[in-house]
């Protein structure tokens, strides 16, 4: 009995990341082919930070159970503590890999300790207070990325919040951040392998840490906080962990999305309560608490304003009606039960199959 | 020495004096019953008892070491588990899984072996399986050990919470009105189960509850309890028949 049940949530796992290589190989084979256009290909990475932002914003709302509006914030600390990082040791370490790896252990600590930072305070506040509070967090970062100011000269770093001429640099200083003008030459190191990689990761993470001691308590946590602690688990901790896991991966996503462009700005477009709701979206839209459902919302969301380009006028109608369509899909009662009859029915046949 | 010692416990909230002068003692192995009207501040006891409420005066002590003011999981660990009036299960859990939360500090492995699936993951994990089922035999919810626990039908509910409570291996156990919207029936089963709780896991054991068969039939001494203050204390059968807990139930 225990042996089926392990294998009842190895087989999902092992189901996920098999899409994901399973999409991968797909698009290499396509690729190579030449049936993808330049414009499909330069939309890769994108897809694997907004899967990767996806996964990681379903631990802090389907799992730990709190709604947080700011995910874009950790994103940003990340993108722009890896940028900075590789800046600055883009000639001293040449070998793009160890940069590259480096700069995502940066990245995932910044926005982790970011995380944590914000999380003692915020943890605090349920359900709509914490969404306004993390709302509001997410756009003190993004601003204040704006008007940061980091260069350096002979005698080290030099920061300012408001110019450039306020650093003080001797005349050979460079100016590796420039306020709203973000930071411009950061080594191009992202990749679509690398991305799936990183997603590879990500998942791993995440549904590891989901089906052990430590998912429990924090699932524990978002259906009954009374019960949970009655029964000693510590609220904080778990709410914590969860939290700053999340941001952390988040930060990842960030790192990817900074080395896939030259120049790195905090708009409110890429870091701003846009990004957050639209990941937000894709986490709601793939059902919230299922992981699998994050990745491939995230890709269809994604991929379809492009796939629509053609019909031009009509492109945000129909997406429109995608999300209605994916909502009623995902969360109507007549629609659950329509699945699980067809699904239901194609798992007893495997089965049946199996035992023959 | 008594296992649970309970001295002058008093709590306001605001101007309302929701427990005053509350005094118990409870001795390892006994059956306690603490009963009184809506609103006599039962929970409020409870609440008391386990942390979630900070009382303004008065102390509690667990085998001697002071809990008072303690934190809620704290106490816990101290050794007193609890079940709710309105059930608190983790609905979204299996009943494995609602049990095996229960264990969790009693079976360690960190976060990063849990992660990275060291081989302390899977002996620990084993062996939280294995607890967790001999526990849900007990109370005969070992065949549904893979249901959701919101799906478990009322009764069930109700058991799961005790094996949740015990699963964090408690001196003491607080039972929150057990049989609250159970039919005759289902009572007495109720009834056996609890006195086989107690034989089985050698517990101490306080309930609240509402109906008068089941405090009669299991508990040794009672506690009554009307607006807040200790009404009655002593043998079962003397406090039932103390005229004045008559008429605080049925009115003069």
């Amino acid at each position: 009995m225990k042996k089926f049940k392990l294998s009842k949530t190895l087989k999902s796992s092992l189901l996920t990341y098999g899409l994901v290589i399973f999409a991968y190989v797909l698009m290499q084979i396509l690729i190579s082919g030449g049936h993808v256009s330049s414009l499909m290909q330069g939309l890769l990475v994108p897809l694997c930070v907004y899967a990767i932002l996806a996964v990681s914003l379903n631990l802090t709302v389907g799992i730990l159970g709190e709604l947080s509006l700011g995910h874009a914030g950790f994103m940003c600390v990340g993108a722009f503590a890896s940028a900075f990082f590789s800046k600055c040791v883009q000639d001293s370490i040449e070998n793009s890999f160890i940069r590259f790896t480096l700069a995502i252990m940066i990245g995932a600590l910044a926005a982790g300790a970011a995380g944590i930072i914000i999380g003692i305070p915020v943890l605090r506040l349920k359900g709509d207070y914490l969404a306004i509070v993390t709302l509001a967090f997410g756009e003190i970062i993004k601003n204040l990325v704006n008007i940061l100011y980091v260069g350096k000269d002979e005698s080290g770093f030099h920061i300012s919040f408001k110019s450039s001429l306020d650093l003080n640099m001797s005349p050979n200083g460079v100016q590796i951040i420039k306020g709203a003008q973000g930071i411009t030459g950061t080594p191009n190191d992202s990749t679509f392998t690398i991305g799936i990689v990183l997603l590879l990761i990500t998942l791993f993470i995440v549904l590891n840490l989901i089906h052990s001691r430590d998912g429990r308590a924090i699932m524990a946590i978002r259906d009954n906080v009374i019960a949970a602690e009655s029964v000693g688990i510590n609220i904080t901790k778990y709410k914590l962990m969860a939290f700053s896991v999340s941001a952390a991966l988040a930060g990842v996503a960030g790192v990817l999305y900074a080395h896939n462009i030259s120049t790195l700005t905090a708009l409110p477009k890429n870091f701003g309560y846009n990004m957050s709701i639209l990941i937000l979206v894709f986490v709601v839209l793939g059902g919230i608490g299922n992981i699998r459902g994050s990745i491939i919302s995230a890709v269809v969301l994604t991929l379809l304003p492009e796939l629509l380009r053609g019909l031009n006028n009509y492109r945000m109608l129909i997406y429109a009606v995608v999300l209605i369509v994916m909502m009623l899909f995902n969360w109507a009662p007549a629609c659950i039960g329509w699945r699980e009859k067809i699904f239901g029915g194609l798992r007893k046949k495997k089965n049946t199959k199996e035992a023959a | 020495m008594a296992m649970l010692e309970v001295k002058n416990l008093g709590i306001s909230f605001g101007g309302l004096r929701a427990v005053d002068e509350f005094n118990i003692q409870i001795e390892e192995g006994q059956l306690y019953g603490l009963i009184g009207p809506n609103g006599a501040g039962k929970t409020t006891i409870f609440n008391l008892l386990t942390g979630v409420y900070k009382p303004t005066d008065g102390s509690i002590h667990l085998d001697g070491n002071d809990i008072t003011r303690k934190r809620t999981i704290d106490i816990n660990r101290a050794g007193v588990a609890r079940t709710f009036q309105n059930i608190r299960l983790f609905k979204e859990l299996t009943v494995a899984e609602n049990v095996k939360v229960g264990l969790h500090n009693h079976l360690h492995y960190n976060t990063f072996e849990g992660i990275f699936r060291l081989p302390k993951y899977y002996k620990i994990e084993k062996q939280m399986t294995k607890e967790a089922l001999e526990l849900l035999k007990v109370f005969e919810l070992d065949a549904d050990m893979d249901t959701l626990a919101e799906n478990l039908p009322y009764g069930k509910q109700r058991k799961l919470e005790i094996a949740r409570a015990l699963a964090t291996k408690p001196k003491l156990l607080l039972l929150d009105e057990p049989a609250a919207g159970m039919n005759p029936n289902e009572t007495i089963e109720l009834m056996k189960t609890i006195q086989f709780v107690r034989e089985h896991f050698k517990m101490t054991i306080l309930l609240i509850e509402h109906d008068m068969k089941l405090v009669s039939g299991i508990c040794e001494e009672l506690t009554v309890l009307n607006f807040g203050k200790v009404l009655a204390q002593g043998k079962t059968t003397d406090v039932l028949n103390n005229p004045e807990v008559i008429k605080a139930y049925l009115g003069e």
